[in-house]
Parts: structure tokens; sequence; C-alpha cells
């Protein structure tokens, strides 16, 4: 397909490995996380990291939207369909999050509940067109890049004057994850991973624009490159992150020149500020409780809001003792280092969020990486 | 989850609406989030939106890039080995 087969062609991707190995200061080390589980998926996919000098490591981010979906909010949403008897729309990839006593959205539709996959938000908004009798619930996850579709349906269900269509909103923000990162308290608890750079979300960046990371490269002194999420595009921002290293700047590149502007997408921001607003704080999986990180629905759009409209509340519920999401989350450890990782927790059947959407970390590895690393090469 | 796709448009419906065609699949997506794409043009489509417009000269620009980085490295490498 035009623009993607171009981006993974493999002389090229043999050329800018050679350049990464010359850049790369062999008296160095250079750790490099990238934010998003696209970025994580192609990495892993196209061996990525077989191109890269020992010198060079990645760290996958903590930017898979179902991974950072706590086990709390999916309750909510399980809830809503076993309790309130709505019909729960979700995209695809929430339907296997384990969430409270062995339930799942997929085990909940077992048991009666109307759970059903939607591709977009605007199927959910028809579906409680088509049934007024119904009440229709959007459980709305995901990033910035997202959110405006979510912010779309709103406006769409407004103007079609519906009285049965409401949104579970657990959209959350790039870049506050990123300064979460950097200097929480959890950080104690875990330990602190060097980073010396970030490849930045490509499909995000479309919608935010290159601009609000300034601050944050300015302020902690890291480089970072948008990346594009083909594995040429990755290489590439390496490759610029290592020459920012080497000549010690730190500021916001653009490898991603093709769809990412320094403004973003106005039309969509417009649309996103008129619809939510922030939340002062959401809790992530992996990073906690984060201050502003996180939406909801405004208050002049509050009969859209599922949490207004059933009274349901969040509550808080600690992940499975074992699994190590919130440190691989974090970074600061490797899908292998967790003891049940392709053993009991499995892409088939996962114990952890990680092991869940092909872009979490443990997907990503137990499909493309593990037996590389059976075969005893240190990853 | 994040995955998004570039894809041209084949048609437009009007109401925000267009056609795209994916390996020789078309499918309806919704251009509510876009301003001033038409017919040929690539856009990003993600969860049945288009997030933006593809732009095609930036897209050369960058792989010519690729190319000539990758050429310099290959070139520098084969003249360490002689
Ligand atoms: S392997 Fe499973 S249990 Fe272990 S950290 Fe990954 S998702 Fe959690």
């Amino acid at each position: 397909m035009k623009y993607i087969d171009e981006f993974r062609d493999g002389e090229l991707a043999r050329g800018l490995s050679a350049a990464i190995r010359q850049a790369a200061d062999p008296a160095r080390r250079y750790h490099f996380m990238e934010f998003c589980g696209g970025h994580t998926h192609a990495i892993s996919r196209y061996g990525v990291t077989d191109l890269l000098p020992d010198n060079v490591r990645m760290i996958h981010g903590p930017g898979c939207p179902v991974c950072v979906l706590p086990i709390g909010r999916v309750d909510m949403a399980i809830r809503l369909a076993l309790e309130a008897g709505v019909t729960l729309c979700t995209y695809g990839d929430t339907l296997r999050v384990p969430a409270s006593d062995g339930l799942t959205l997929f085990k909940a539709k077992a048991r009666g509940g109307d759970v059903r996959m939607v591709y977009s938000s605007a199927d959910a908004v028809a579906l409680a067109q088509k049934h007024p009798e119904k009440q229709v619930v959007f459980f709305a996850i995901g990033f910035e890049t997202t959110t405006p579709p979510t912010a779309v349906a709103i406006r769409q269900a407004q103007a079609l004057g519906l009285k049965n269509f409401s949104v579970l909103c657990c959209h959350v923000l790039t870049p506050s994850a990123i300064s979460n990162i950097l200097e929480s308290p959890e950080v104690r608890q875990y330990g602190t991973v060097p980073l010396d750079g970030f490849i930045g979300p490509a499909h995000v960046s479309t919608i935010i624009g290159s601009q609000p990371y300034e601050f944050f490269a300015e302020e902690y002194r890291k480089p970072v490159v948008i990346a594009g999420f083909e594995p040429l595009d990755v290489m590439q921002a390496i490759l610029m992150l290592i020459q920012q290293v080497n000549s010690g700047r730190a500021v916001v590149e653009n490898e991603f020149s093709r769809a990412v502007t320094r403004d973003g997408n106005r039309k969509a921001q417009n649309l996103v500020a008129e619809v939510f607003e922030l939340r002062r704080q959401f809790e992530w999986r992996g990073l906690g409780v984060v201050p502003y990180s996180g939406l909801r629905i405004r208050k002049e759009y509050a009969v859209f809001d599922a949490e207004r409209r059933f009274a349901i509340d969040y509550r808080s519920v600690p992940d499975n003792k074992a699994c190590e999401c919130g440190a691989i989350l974090r970074g600061v450890k490797r899908p292998q280092d967790c003891k049940i990782f392709g053993t009991v927790c499995t892409p088939e059947n996962p114990v952890g969020s990680c092991m869940v959407s092909s872009e979490g970390a443990c997907a990503a590895h137990y499909t493309y990486g593990r037996y590389k690393d059976s075969a005893g090469v240190p990853a | 989850m994040c995955l998004a796709l570039p894809c041209r448009i084949v048609e437009l419906c009007g109401d925000e609406k267009a056609v795209i065609d994916v390996s020789g699949m078309r499918k309806e997506i919704s251009l509510a989030l876009v301003e001033g794409v038409g017919i040929g043009d690539y856009v990003i489509v993600h969860v049945g939106y288009a997030l933006t417009r593809l732009d095609p000269e930036e897209a050369e620009k960058t792989l010519a890039l690729f190319a000539e980085l990758g050429d310099a490295a290959l070139q520098e490498a084969a003249n360490e080995i002689h």
C-alpha cells in the first residue's frame, strides 16, 4: 500500500542501520523510550532492535491505551452492562481486558450482558438511533487520537436529539503521562530508568501537534523526536535522537512531517475543548493516579455522560500481584522479567493488560520476541 | 488500537463523509475532523475518521532523506572495509 510499503523497505533499513551504527558513540550508552504502543509493535514486529548497535536500548513506554486502562474503569463498563442493563458499545481491544472477579467484558457478554463491539463511535450513535428503547453507552477509551471521534459522536447525538446515548469517558492525555514517568514519587518505588530521549507519538501528534512537547524537552532536558509508526520512521527517529544526545541538544524534532505540524489539527482540538474538560486526576494502570491526565464531559453535555446518567462511581482496584505491568509501563522492567510471562499469562489468556492489545509490551514481546530470548541471546 | 492507515479518498458523499479505498476495498469514513480534503488526497484514518491529510511532498522528502543518509553510511562502511 502506498505510504506504507516504502516505509518498510529492507534496503533503506540497511542504510539507516549503518547510519545509526556510525552515529552511535561506542563510549556512550543510549536509552530511548518509545512512548507509543504503535512504535513498540513496529520495533518488535520488524526486529528493529536487531538492527541497532548494543549500546542503543529501546524502552517500551505506557502509550498503549488498552494497557493503561485501570481495572476499576473496566469494572464500571461491566456493571453498566450487567447491572444497569445498558447496551454497551466498545472498541474490540477492551473486550478481553481482565477486570475484577475474573470477569472481562467478553465474559460479561456470555453472562447475558448486551456488549457489542463497534469499529467507530459513529456506529454506537447509529445503534442508539435505531433502538430508541435501549440505553446505549459508548465505552470511550484512548489518547488524543481517539478523543476527537468521541467528541464528534456526542455532538452528533445532541444534533439528533438522542435521549438514549451516553459515553463512559476514559480518555487520557499523553503529555501528562510523559511528565509523570520522569518525575512521579513512584519512580522511587520502581527505581529510575535512565532515559536519554523519547520517540514521540505519531497519530496523537497529528491532533495535538509537536508544540506540546516543547515545554517538556526544555524543562527536563530530554530530546523528543516525533515519528511515524513504520519501521523506517522509528529508525530515523533513533538516529535523530542519537545526534541530539551527541551534540548535547534537547529539542523537539519532527520525523513525521508528512502528517504532523507544529500546531496540529485545530478543528479537532476545538471540538475536543468544546465537549471535554480536564479531570483533576485520573488513575492509570501502571502509573497510578496522575493529576490532570484525563478528560471528562463538560456539564453542558452532562446528559451524554454515562457517569452522571447512571450514577456509577469509580472504585480503584489493585492489579494482580504477580503482574509487573506497572514496572513495565514505566520502562523499569521488561516483559521477560515477569514470572508468569508466557506461562500463566499469554495473549489467549491475559492476566495483565500489557498482554491484551497487540501494542502492549508483553503481547508484542510474546508474539515477536520470546523465541530469541529462549535461544539465550540477551535482549 | 492506535493503528491508523493512510488511505486514498475516492469519493465525497456530502454530510462530511467520504469513501476510501483500502487495497481495493471501499469503506465509508467521516471527514468531520479535517478541512479542505478532496478526491485523490491521502488521509490518515483512525476508527472511521480522517485525522489529517497526508502531505505527499513531505513523504517524498522523508524517503529521499532515508536514502541519502543510508547511501552515505553504506559508502562509508564499504570504505572502512577496503
Ligand atoms: S506477562 Fe502478563 S502478568 Fe506479566 S507483566 Fe505482562 S501482562 Fe502482567
